[in-house]
């Protein structure tokens, strides 16, 4: 017992410091063979997911858990100076509910490398870079401290980028990473301006701290303007969205999947920022609509982009930010309506369904890119036009790409709907015109996953893949089904995940107070 | 765990739903079963007509992704010139963009305060 309130205890530290040891001993474990190192990969993610569902139970019955790295007094320089070095993990609700995501994804992402990345030279180096993404996720969620959260955004970028590029052989993966690394790196320069700007007026970079004291001056809506930019580029937001089908497109499929989750990071770097740091003492009708505009053209114009796109991860790309689109108008108009009795009525709704849409996304199109990843396993090709009647041979990832693709398309009764469903009849409440939007949008989605059902499942054999198109080795074959149970499962039971993770992720997010609280005692 | 997930104008119970598409499928195979045994096993069922002339080839008779949609493509044209023009590929036009975000959330958040 008491060891496991130790574990619970350390946790939040625990939770990033074994994917970090890992990433650093995977390429020596490597040297024991393939097998050694990837079960030792697969179980260091088990464990962490493991960890991560301990303490998302104890979050959820308990309450918050603050972790303080570093002593209360500080370090005492020759001056007399005592410089106050000290990081805190704040991890509430909404933290654990993306840390669940994150978790969940790395760990699928891991077991279908296991086959899908055996043609490749530096696979030690290609889980350590894996993990290193989980660690940026991880930190990014869970810190309480504004600098803090820049470190992990560049290492989730840094190692992104370098996956991006795995497959160097393709000038297309050169290309993708060149971009995905312009792009992250402006944004977490600008991140790192407006980090400056508030240390520069309150002397503090803690996340509690700033938000306590920060009065809305003209700087802080300065430091406001580059953090909303940022992390909304960094999510694939349009119109800041074009390298997102350039990176997800050119890295390997279970690494698009992680890639994913890794922009869910940011955006809920976004909505931590706007909801925690700022609050109510900015203008939230403003920046609730900013985001909310931002949502509605993502929608619009990553399902219209997808629509005639012949390159499988391409359209799967835009797709994605279609729907991260939802996500940013569901917790958009809670944002606009926060802190007026419009949000008990349908904002806070709105909210979860935004926040259920995270996990429903990353779920469903973990999964679909996954397929895309099995056919171009066996097909060697992401070419739309060259695929056909592969659900003769490959009925499992058939199933599966229907799954995820009725899921998407926000068909009853998979998860998609049930996010969908709480998003269209809130927003309904809020602006008419917006629920409408975001109905069209579902329709455009499924019309375009029939497009690429027809084109690669549907039809006659093709000689060219005589022996060719067959299923994929079973570690891809599992990762494909966990998700797709999950989806299932997800559908099934909407009011499971809703009343037990969904809900105090969106009242975490809403309830400002008590994230300042935890540190600064009711300052 | 069983009951409806409450939507703030409704609710939506999943089980339900499935329940009542398997009552419709098995209405379905009902009628199925109702119908004429012999179809079955009917010579060329299935085939397509293709009035008169030769079938083509299996291969060829498959709808590629290029064709599927051409027609709404080619309506929505003057929609997709532009927005095909704008996704470039230029890393140089995706910076731009971030920027212009910038500028127009500084002069909607930033510009009410100063003046």
């Amino acid at each position: 017992m008491m060891f496991m309130d130790w574990i619970l205890h350390n946790a939040p530290v625990l939770i990033l410091a074994l994917p970090l040891l890992a990433a650093f001993a995977t390429p020596l474990v490597g040297k024991l063979g393939k097998w050694p190192r990837n079960v030792f990969v697969v179980s260091v993610a088990v464990i962490v997911e493991a960890l991560v569902i301990y303490l998302a139970s104890d979050v959820i019955a308990n309450g918050m858990h603050t972790y303080v790295f570093g002593a209360a007094s500080g370090i005492l320089l020759p001056s007399g100076y005592s410089v106050p070095v000290r990081i805190i993990f704040q991890v509430d609700a909404m933290s654990v509910f993306m840390a669940i995501i994150s978790a969940t994804v790395t760990l699928a992402g891991i077991v279908y490398s296991w086959a899908f990345v055996t043609d490749k030279q530096g696979q030690s180096k290609y889980y350590t870079l894996l993990l290193m993404m989980a660690v940026g996720m991880f930190g990014m969620e869970f810190t309480g401290d504004l600098f803090n959260m820049f470190v992990f955004l560049e290492i989730l970028s840094i190692a992104s980028c370098a996956l991006v590029a795995f497959r160097i052989s393709f000038s297309e993966s050169s290309e993708g990473a060149l971009k995905y690394m312009v792009v992250s790196a402006v944004g977490a320069l600008f991140v790192l301006i407006a980090i400056a700007l508030l240390y520069g007026q309150y002397n503090v970079l803690n996340l509690a701290a700033v938000g306590s004291a920060i009065q809305f001056t003209a700087l802080d809506k300065i430091a406001l303007v580059l953090l909303v930019s940022a992390f909304a580029m960094k999510c694939g937001a349009v119109p800041m969205h074009m390298w997102t089908p350039d990176a997800y497109s050119a890295a390997p499929a279970p690494i698009t999947m992680v890639l994913v989750s890794a922009s869910q990071a940011s955006m809920y770097a976004l909505f931590r920022i706007a909801f925690t740091l700022y609050g109510v003492s900015m203008n939230t009708g403003a920046v609730g609509w900013f985001i909310i505009i931002l949502g509605v053209l993502s929608m619009f114009i990553g399902v219209t982009m997808a629509l005639p796109q012949k390159d499988i991860k391409r359209l799967m790309a835009y797709h994605a930010i279609s729907q991260s689109g939802y996500m940013l108008l569901g917790v958009g108009v809670g944002l606009a309506t926060l802190g007026s009795s419009a949000f008990n009525e349908y904002g806070l709704t709105a909210m979860k369904g935004g926040i259920f849409h995270i996990i429903n996304h990353a779920m469903y199109k973990g999964l679909l890119f996954l397929t895309a990843g099995a056919i171009y396993y066996r097909l060697n090709t992401r070419n739309l036009n060259k695929m056909g009647g592969l659900g003769h041979t490959m009925k499992w990832t058939a199933a599966f790409f229907i799954i995820g693709a009725l899921a998407i398309a926000g068909i009853p009764p998979f998860n998609g709907f049930a996010s969908k469903v709480l998003i269209y009849e809130s927003v309904f409440r809020f602006s008419p015109l917006l629920s409408i939007i975001a109905m069209l949008v579902s329709v455009l989605t499924l019309a375009s996953f029939v497009k690429v059902f027809h084109s690669a499942f549907m039809g006659p054999r093709l000689p060219e893949y005589e022996g060719v198109a067959k299923e994929v080795p079973w570690p891809m074959f599992v990762a494909m089904a966990l998700l797709a149970a999950i989806v299932v499962a997800m559908g099934l039971f909407p009011n499971l995940i809703v009343d037990n993770l969904v809900t105090p992720a969106a009242q975490a997010l809403a309830g400002r107070a008590d994230y300042l609280n935890a540190v600064m005692g009711g300052a | 765990m069983f009951g409806p997930l409450e939507t703030g104008a409704g609710y939506w119970t999943p089980l339900v739903w499935v329940g009542s598409m398997v009552v419709v499928v098995l209405v379905t195979l009902v009628i199925r079963g109702l119908g004429e045994r012999t179809a079955k096993n009917t010579h060329m069922k299935g085939d397509p007509f293709m009035s008169g002339n030769p079938e083509v080839s299996k291969e060829n008779s498959h709808v590629r992704a290029g064709n599927i949609y051409w027609g709404f493509l080619k309506a929505m044209e003057p929609y997709y010139k532009p927005l095909m023009k704008w996704h470039n590929g230029n890393v140089n036009d995706y910076v731009l963009m971030f920027i212009m975000v910038i500028a127009v959330l500084l002069l909607a958040i930033v510009l009410p305060g100063v003046f």
